[in-house]
Formats: C-alpha cells, sequence, structure tokens
C-alpha cells in the first residue's frame, strides 16, 4: 500500500516537472477571444500562419474572460515562462514592458511601415520607450448607438444630433411603450456609456483634459457636472430590471425589438451579426448625438514577449501576420471593430464598418482620437477602476448628487494615482 | 484508514520475526514521517511562508507586479481612511460591513435551521434515507452553481416574481437582488440554502451520538420535550456548534465565488466582500499592496474571531 503510493507520489512529481520544450516553429498564444465570432476570426490567422510553417497553440486559460486569463498571463511572467504573444489591453502592456518582459520589434516595424499605417494614439500603448512593443489587431470605438430599425420607424425617430434630440427620440420610445434604453448595469458598461456622455458634453478638447489628462480643474468643473445630470436624465430611461445585466442581454433587447437603442462600443454589432441583421435594414449605428467626428476607441494588442532567440522568428512572423491588410481586414469584419491601420481598404465592411474606419481616419488626422477611459485606454487601471466606481455608485444611487459625484471622481482618481 | 490497520496487522509479525531487520525497522519507524514531510513542507511554504510574504507586500509599494522596497504603511493608512468613508460608501466601507451583515446572519442562520432540521428528523420519521440527502445535496454544488442558479430564481424578469406575476399575483414584488441596500441578504439566501443541509447532518450526527438514557432519565423526572433539548441536548452538541461554526465561518469569508456568480458584484459594488476587494485591488486594478493589506486584515479578523473561540472550547476538555 505504502508503495504504492510513494510510486503514485513519484510518478506524479516527475509529471509536474518535465517541462515541456518550447518548439521553435510554433507560436504560443494567450488569448481569450474563444466564443464563436471571436475564435472564426482569430482562425484566419492561424491559418495564414500555417501557410507560413508556423503552428498554433493556445495557451490554455481556465475560466475564460480577460481577467482570468490577465491572472494567468501574471503566473506564466513570474515563472519566466514567456508566452510568443499575448492578447493584451492598454496600459498592461506598458506595465510588462515597464517591467522589462516585452520583447523588440521595431525593426520588423520598420519594415513594414507600422509607424506610419498605425493611428498615432494608438502607438502610445504599442510602442515603449522608442521600441515596438506590441501589434494593435483592432481599434473599437465606444461611442455608438445601437438602434432597432423596426421600433425607430414605428415610433417615427430620426437620427439624434444633439444630446437634447436624443432625450426627446427616448421620451417618444417610452410613450409608445418599448423600454427607451437597453443598458447593463454593470460598472465597466454604465462608465463606457458615460465616456461618451462626457464626450458629446464638454466637447474633445474637454474629454482630453478630463479622461486622459485627468486634470484637477477640469474633473470638478461645471462640465463635469453636468454630463452627471445629463447620465441622470439617460438613467431615467432604462428599465427597473437593468442592474447587473450582461452587455450582451442588453443587446438582445434591442435585436429583439423590446429596447429601441443602446449606448454601447461596436463589439455589439457582433451581436447582431450573429443574428442575421443587416446594418441600414434591421439595426441602425450612428455616432453618440454631439460625438461626430470624434472616436473614443479602446484597442485589442498582442503584446509580444522578449522570448528566446530561437523563438523570435515566428514572433516575428505572427506580428507581421496580424499587421497584413488582409488579416486586418478578414478579422474586423468578423470582429465589428475597424482596421488598426489606415490604410486597409474597406470593401469588405459593412455600413457600419465604413463608416468607422473613415471616423477613425479623420480622428487620427484630426486630433480627436482619444482613449477611453471606461475601457482601460485613457489612465491606468487603478484610475479607471475608482472611475467606474464612482460612475455606477451615481447611476444607482449611493453617490446622490452631480456635486456629490464630481468631489468623490476628484478624491477617487488623487487617490488612485 | 484501512490502509493504517492492514499496515500494522501485516508489520507487527515481521518485525519481531527478523532481530536483524533493525535498519528496515528504523525505515519504517521514519517512514510516516517522510511521507508527510512533503506536504509539511508544503504547507509551511505554500500557506505560512506566503502568509509571511503577503504581509511583506502590504508595505511595500507594489503595483502590478511585486516590488520589495519597503515603502511604508500607506495601504494600511488607505483602508483604514476608508474604513470611515460611509457617505458615500468606500467600496472598503462596503465590504466589511457586508462581511459583518453576511457572516453574521449566514452563521446564525445556518446554524438555527441546520439544529432544526436536524431535531425535526431525528424524530424517527419514516423516509429519513429519503429526506437526509436531500436536505444535503446543496453542499454537493459549488458556490457558482449556486449563485448562478440563485441569480435566476431571484431576477424580477425571470424567475419568481415573473412566475407569481404569470400566476396571477401582479402586485407580488420581490426586487432584492436588483436593490442596492438589499443585495447583501440575496447572498445570505443563497448561503444558507447550500450550507443548512450540511450542517442539518452534523447536527443530526451529534443528536445521534447523545446517549439515550440520558434522554430517558430525563423524561422520568418529567422534563417537557423543550426542557428537554433546551438544558440537555443543545449544551451536549457544544463540540457539534463548534465544528460547524469553523466550517461556517471559513466558508462565509471564501465566498469570494458566490457573490460574483450571484450579484456580479452587486449594483455600484454594493454586494462586495473583504475578498472582492482583495481580488478586485490585487489583479484588476494594480494595487498589490492595498490588495494584500486587506487580506492581512481579513486575516488578522478572522484570527481574532476564531482563536479565543478556539481557545476556550479546546481547553476545558483537556485530554
Amino acid at each position: 500500500m505504502l508503495r504504492k503510493l510513494l510510486i503514485g507520489t513519484a510518478l506524479a512529481t516527475s509529471f509536474a516537472f518535465s517541462a515541456h520544450a518550447a518548439d521553435v516553429k510554433e507560436v504560443q498564444m494567450l488569448h481569450w477571444w474563444t466564443s464563436g465570432g471571436e475564435a472564426a476570426a482569430l482562425n484566419v490567422l492561424k491559418q495564414d500562419l500555417a501557410k507560413e510553417g508556423y503552428a498554433w497553440k493556445d495557451v490554455p486559460v481556465a475560466g475564460g474572460g480577460g481577467d482570468a486569463a490577465m491572472t494567468a498571463l501574471k503566473a506564466m511572467v513570474a515563472a519566466g515562462n514567456y508566452p510568443t504573444a499575448s492578447q493584451m489591453l492598454g496600459y498592461t502592456v506598458l506595465d510588462y514592458a515597464a517591467a522589462g518582459v516585452m520583447g523588440d520589434l521595431t525593426e520588423t516595424a520598420k519594415k513594414e511601415g507600422w509607424d506610419k499605417s498605425v493611428p498615432t494614439a494608438l502607438q502610445k500603448f504599442s510602442v515603449y520607450d522608442g521600441k515596438w512593443v506590441a501589434a494593435p489587431v483592432n481599434v473599437h470605438s465606444v461611442n455608438w448607438l445601437w438602434i432597432n430599425k423596426a421600433v425607430m420607424d414605428k415610433i417615427g425617430g430620426t437620427e439624434p444630433k444633439t444630446f437634447d434630440d436624443f432625450i426627446a427620440l427616448l421620451d417618444k420610445a417610452k410613450a409608445a411603450g418599448v423600454i427607451p434604453l437597453a443598458l447593463g448595469g454593470q460598472n465597466w458598461q454604465e462608465a463606457t456609456m458615460f465616456d461618451s456622455v462626457v464626450m458629446s458634453t464638454g466637447g474633445p478638447e474637454f474629454y482630453k483634459k478630463a479622461m486622459n489628462d485627468l486634470d484637477d480643474e477640469s474633473l470638478k468643473s461645471d462640465t463635469m457636472k453636468k454630463s452627471f445630470d445629463n447620465l441622470a436624465k439617460l438613467i431615467k430611461y432604462v428599465d427597473p430590471n437593468f442592474s447587473g445585466r450582461d452587455w450582451n442581454l442588453a443587446t438582445a433587447m434591442v435585436i429583439k425589438g423590446d429596447a429601441l437603442v443602446q449606448v454601447m462600443g461596436d463589439w455589439a454589432k457582433g451581436e447582431f451579426h450573429a443574428a442575421k441583421k443587416t446594418p441600414g435594414t434591421d439595426f441602425l449605428c450612428y455616432r453618440f448625438p454631439g460625438t461626430d467626428g470624434t472616436v473614443i476607441y479602446n484597442s485589442d494588442m498582442f503584446g509580444m514577449f522578449n522570448v528566446p532567440e530561437d523563438r523570435k522568428a515566428a514572433q516575428v512572423a505572427l506580428a507581421t501576420a496580424t499587421l497584413s491588410k488582409s488579416f486586418q481586414s478578414a478579422f474586423n469584419v468578423v470582429k465589428g471593430s475597424v482596421p488598426a491601420r489606415t490604410d486597409v481598404p474597406d470593401t469588405d465592411f459593412d455600413a457600419c464598418g465604413k463608416k468607422g474606419i473613415a471616423d477613425l481616419k479623420k480622428a487620427n488626422e484630426g486630433g480627436t482620437l482619444f482613449g477611453s477611459l471606461a475601457q482601460g485606454y485613457g489612465a491606468p487601471p487603478a484610475v479607471a477602476n475608482a472611475y467606474k466606481d464612482v460612475v455606477s455608485k451615481f447611476v444607482h444611487g449611493q453617490i446622490k448628487t452631480s456635486d456629490e459625484a464630481v468631489t468623490e471622481l476628484v478624491k477617487a482618481i488623487d487617490d488612485a494615482k | 484508514m484501512s490502509t493504517v490497520a492492514e499496515t500494522q496487522i501485516k508489520l507487527t509479525p515481521e518485525h519481531d520475526a527478523r532481530p536483524g531487520a533493525s535498519v528496515r525497522s528504523r525505515l519504517q519507524d521514519l517512514l510516516p514521517k517522510i511521507v508527510l514531510a512533503p506536504s509539511f513542507a508544503a504547507t509551511i511554504v505554500f500557506v505560512y511562508g506566503f502568509i509571511l510574504w503577503t504581509i511583506y507586500l502590504s508595505f511595500t509599494n507594489s503595483k502590478t507586479f511585486p516590488s520589495y522596497d519597503i515603502t511604508g504603511a500607506r495601504a494600511y493608512q488607505r483602508l483604514w481612511r476608508w474604513t470611515f468613508e460611509s457617505d458615500p460608501p468606500s467600496s472598503w466601507y462596503t465590504s466589511i460591513t457586508n462581511m459583518g451583515i453576511f457572516g453574521f446572519l449566514y452563521i446564525l442562520i445556518c446554524l438555527a435551521l441546520g439544529l432544526f432540521l436536524a431535531i425535526l428528523l431525528d424524530q424517527k420519521i419514516r423516509g429519513e434515507g429519503v429526506l437526509r440527502p436531500i436536505y444535503l445535496y446543496p453542499m454537493a454544488l459549488s458556490f457558482i452553481v449556486t449563485g448562478v442558479a440563485w441569480k435566476w430564481f431571484l431576477d424580477p424578469g425571470l424567475g419568481l416574481e415573473q412566475t407569481l406575476h404569470q400566476w396571477g399575483w401582479t402586485s407580488f414584488h420581490f426586487d432584492w437582488i436588483k436593490n442596492k441596500d438589499f443585495v447583501i441578504y440575496t447572498v445570505v439566501i443563497a448561503g444558507v440554502w447550500q450550507a443548512s443541509g450540511f450542517i442539518m447532518a452534523m447536527f443530526l450526527a451529534g443528536l445521534r451520538g447523545i446517549d439515550g438514557e440520558i434522554m430517558k432519565a430525563a423524561q422520568i423526572d418529567g422534563a417537557t420535550t423543550f426542557q428537554l433539548y433546551r438544558r440537555i441536548v443543545i449544551p451536549l452538541l457544544r463540540p457539534v456548534f463548534l465544528s460547524a461554526f469553523i466550517v461556517l465561518a471559513h466558508l462565509a469569508i471564501k465566498s469570494y465565488d458566490l457573490v460574483v456568480a450571484l450579484t456580479s458584484g452587486g449594483p455600484g459594488g454594493s454586494a462586495w466582500l473583504p475578498s472582492n476587494f482583495m481580488y478586485e485591488f490585487t489583479f484588476k486594478r494594480n494595487e498589490m499592496a492595498v490588495g494584500s493589506a486587506s487580506a492581512v486584515i481579513m486575516l488578522m479578523t478572522l484570527t481574532a474571531i476564531i482563536v479565543p473561540y478556539l481557545y476556550s472550547e479546546l481547553r476545558e476538555k483537556p485530554r
């Protein structure tokens, strides 16, 4: 009996210690794109790499979702077992770059002309200390309205151009007996909507000062108070059951026609596509009223780790394939986002995608492309989450007035800086 | 159990039969220690070692990654300040008040309900064999499953409220899970549902262990049923209370996943427990020092409750 136990222990130990050597013709990839459309989109990349002779290996993540993946990544990096690349968001890339574990793709970047084609604002996250450390996969923007066209026709609504138009439109929907605004009452969704509200209320200059530069004066200004008041107005149009709802369920309400509109990033379009809806005939995409011409973005990046020399070739191949025009187009058509380089032809995209591409180009040239604070592209995670806390507490009534909200916001952000 | 018995029976005669096998017998004496050593070492490193490491980190300025420069007790100062920010409530204030509400109600209701069910089941009723597993079964589910099931059941648009509305009771209103002031009580409901059956089983085992003679003697002396339980049975169950309390206390502290699955944090983070706070700050907000400090405070609070209790309970019956 005891001998069996000992043998068993020895076997288990030897299994645990048998570190599997990484194959040099293999791309080890940590990501959380496992659901239908996203997985299909990623398959394009797998096939591109297979053509060049590189095998793809997913790094398994238990539990799915970005948080679990980031916890797994932290453990891998701490153990010195770097993946070839990992899906990463915003400041995470910079954190890891500051810790000195990211690779250097500057050579490839120069050869491929990334610094000219990738929007400048994005390069803040993909370039650290003059070195390319990540390959952006896409650009999402959050200042979108997603509207059910049948409901819109029924209530005789037109595209809202100002915030007051928007309120009037919501009133019409309410009068017609549909839920005007589909919202999931989770803090990131509320804050994502508030990003657009701030842009709409204060304009691009103000947004940059408050939400990216975290300027105290702007954060406690009357404009910020008015933004909170506007948010309070919008919250009056959600159904009583909104708290805690997932974003895709809120999108489903719009798809089914139970609700008129959702304010959400363009990943919502993936849900419409999955439900076999076409833009223009089944649903409409407008910029959040008062934010036309500006883009509040977030972006998925493939962070490239400082892998041993023999695995570099696979990494370069991955990065090149990721930023190739063909993959950028194929992937983003499915994902609902727009390409992370501005020189990709928009022929394969639907109407919303075409508008997204044109908007991004315009915003990049006009300097009105700003990071979303709610999505972690405006400030480091500690600040972004403090912001989400305040917005969410305001929405759910722990913070009662807009005066109190700005005071709390300044306090929370100062605390987290 | 069987292993130990088997080895002893087999080994003892050999031990006597061969006087020359002293190396072997010494090895046999050492074997339990050798077998235990890896798990002992693992416990030392992975439990106590990491407790010390966490305490160390809480005094640094660790953000995304651990940093090893001691920078003072800023993390504790922030937590201390947040402890008194009740309007609007800071996340830490919400977490610790929720822990108080949840821990108190969860342990109290589980103990009361578990004891009550055990007493009822102990009346030598028919079908006990069927009833007992029914009550016990929820414990076999993970917190995640419990959380998701109750999330659907308590959701006003899907579960109980919707069903009763369809049955015609349209004035029925139960939206605690969507209400920032009541959401923590839904966590209590789900937690109690899961654990009370298990506590019942513990009490039932305790009740079965009580000597029938004592009960009979009391009945002959004219004790009413109430007195019988109040004066004799419940005091005799004291060790069971101790075990049940320990089990429930650690379940309460660990209820992170229940909160996440049931409420995903609640409206405006109103369902957070300290464990949610710790995870959020350490892994999502990259404030590892604050996360570590909150973990240390959780540990110290738990120690402050459990250690005196264990001490007083275990001291009374010296072996």
